[in-house]
């Protein structure tokens, strides 16, 4: 499903922030990322999510070489994989409504009319009432903020859904709303996951297999 | 606090300030509109016997060289110098805010190139320039708003571009990309709509100062045509008489192009301060 093979990525190429790193999730397979704070690991999920390109390294979705990253990358890689990032508030642009929110991915992919049925099927879904739909970001919770974006990600059944700390920010019930969520959708669609965070009892729980950050060089990932 | 009372007008004088400026833009903007259509006077029209009088209660202003009534004139003038500052102001900022999203959001050698050209550009004084341009059209109207539009894009390309290249690291342009935005959705969608109150601000904070521009090319003798009336060309008609003692003809076009620019950039200042309440604590220090 996605294989990251030795992986070099960072913001300044003379001193990376991801080094050589491979990592592999098999289709279904959800894996947990575990790390300390500011190893990388989000960089890598941005690299994982078509968002960020590499300095070296392959990657292969699907079976198919990704050879363009963010714009470059094919509309249909891009949209096969889902995202929801760790702070809500930044990922969420303010001045649309949840509604709209959740609705944007399939603006941009030209399913206009399927916006009123997948809306309605997945606000129950994340949770959220009608009333807030129709809110504009500054009037919600970061909680109910973080549903709406899950639910933006799962808008377009990705193929594979990538958590990046998405539930650093929330507390203990809505984590458990959310993740009960994710489980509910690729128990539906076979998705395959990969969960980012530093939360080791949550991930362990949560994924099929973890791998930790400072393991993965001696490791075969 | 002593220091900070100085630098800070309090909230009553700034509200008497903006009250003040609304006001004046106002009448300004009805004096303008309405007069005209309303009253069937021929601002044109020469009365020798009477060129020169000092302001009465048959000409308020008094009148020109030639016996023109200066109030109907500074009206007249008043209604061509807002038009070009308008529409030059307009232009600029539709120009600039196309550029420097472009260029913000586009980044690498796309930006590298177009900001040299900018900055070569604004290494040259937009005065210079604005000449250089009129000075190859026929004096009118739209040379001399290509002029000023053409100047006065810069700073706001400046402007869009930074706003842009801000937005454009923020995480919802992520999720825009991986939703399968394209390039054009990227911006058009959720680049531009944040960087539109910026422009706008700049935008009415250039339509005094494309006024003064238009004013200062007329003056010069390269701007509109000298039997129409603006604010310029009155002043520079009126530069023999004052020799001679005469102070009307300069004072009052002068108050008429003064006051309305200062009111409506009292405005923009107002506005500027509502949408980017940073400023004030910039301003404490």
């Amino acid at each position: 499903m996605l294989e990251l093979n030795r992986i070099t990525a960072g913001y300044d190429r003379r001193d990376p922030v991801v080094r050589e790193v491979s990592l592999q999730v098999t289709a279904g397979e959800a894996v947990g990322l575990l790390g300390p704070s500011g190893c990388g690991k989000s960089t890598l999920a941005k690299v994982a999510a078509l968002l960020h390109r590499p300095d070296a390294g392959t990657m292969t979705l699907d079976g198919t070489v990704i050879r363009g990253w963010r714009h470059r990358a094919p509309r249909e890689l891009r949209t096969a994989v889902g995202v929801v990032f760790q702070q809500p508030r930044l990922s969420a642009d303010p001045r649309l409504s949840l509604r709209e929110l959740i609705a944007q991915p399939l603006r941009s992919t030209g399913r206009r009319r399927d916006v009123p049925a997948r809306v309605a099927e997945l606000a129950p879904l994340v949770g959220l009432s009608d009333e807030l739909l129709e809110r504009r970001p500054h009037a919600v919770s970061d909680g109910q903020l973080q549903r709406a974006c899950l639910a933006r990600a799962l808008v377009l059944r990705p193929r594979l859904l990538i958590c990046d700390e998405m539930t650093a920010m929330l507390d203990a019930s809505t984590t458990a709303a959310l993740v009960a969520v994710v489980e509910r959708y690729r128990a539906e669609s076979g998705a395959a996951l990969l969960a980012v965070g530093h939360d080791r009892v949550l991930l362990e729980r949560w994924c099929d297999r973890t791998v930790r950050w400072d393991e993965r060089d001696t490791e075969s990932i | 606090m002593a220091e900070t009372a100085l630098a800070r007008p309090g909230r009553t004088t700034r509200r008497v300030r903006v009250v003040t400026s609304a006001v004046i833009v106002t009448v300004v903007a009805l004096a303008v509109l309405v007069v005209p259509p309303l009253a069937q006077l021929d601002q044109q029209a020469v009365d020798l016997a009477n060129k020169l009088d000092p302001p009465s209660l048959a000409h308020p202003f008094g009148t020109d060289d030639v016996g023109r009534d200066l109030l109907l004139r500074c009206v007249y003038g008043l209604r061509v110098s807002l038009l070009v500052g308008l529409v030059a102001a307009l232009t600029a900022t539709v120009i600039g805010t196309a550029i420097g999203a472009l260029a913000g959001a586009s980044g690498g050698w796309a930006d590298r190139i177009v900001m040299r050209v900018v900055d070569a550009l604004s290494s040259i004084p937009h005065l210079l320039l604005g000449i250089f341009i009129v000075a190859m059209f026929r004096p009118g109207v739209w040379p001399v708003i290509v002029s000023v539009a053409l100047t006065h894009w810069i700073s706001t390309a400046r402007i869009v571009r930074s706003e842009v290249l801000s937005l454009r690291s923020r995480p919802f342009i992520d999720a825009a990309v991986s939703g399968g935005a394209s390039r054009t959705r990227v911006i058009v969608r959720h680049l531009l709509p944040g960087v539109l109150p910026q422009a706008g601000l700049a935008a009415v904070l250039m339509v005094p100062h494309a006024m003064w521009h238009e004013s200062a090319l007329s003056f010069l003798g390269l701007g509109l045509p000298a039997h129409q009336a603006s604010l310029g060309n009155l002043v520079q008609s009126a530069r023999g008489s004052l020799l001679a003692g005469d102070w009307w003809p300069t004072l009052f076009p002068g108050l008429f192009l003064i006051v309305p620019t200062l009111a409506l950039a009292g405005l923009a200042g107002a506005w500027r301060d509502r949408i980017n309440p940073r400023r004030k604590s910039e301003l404490m220090l």
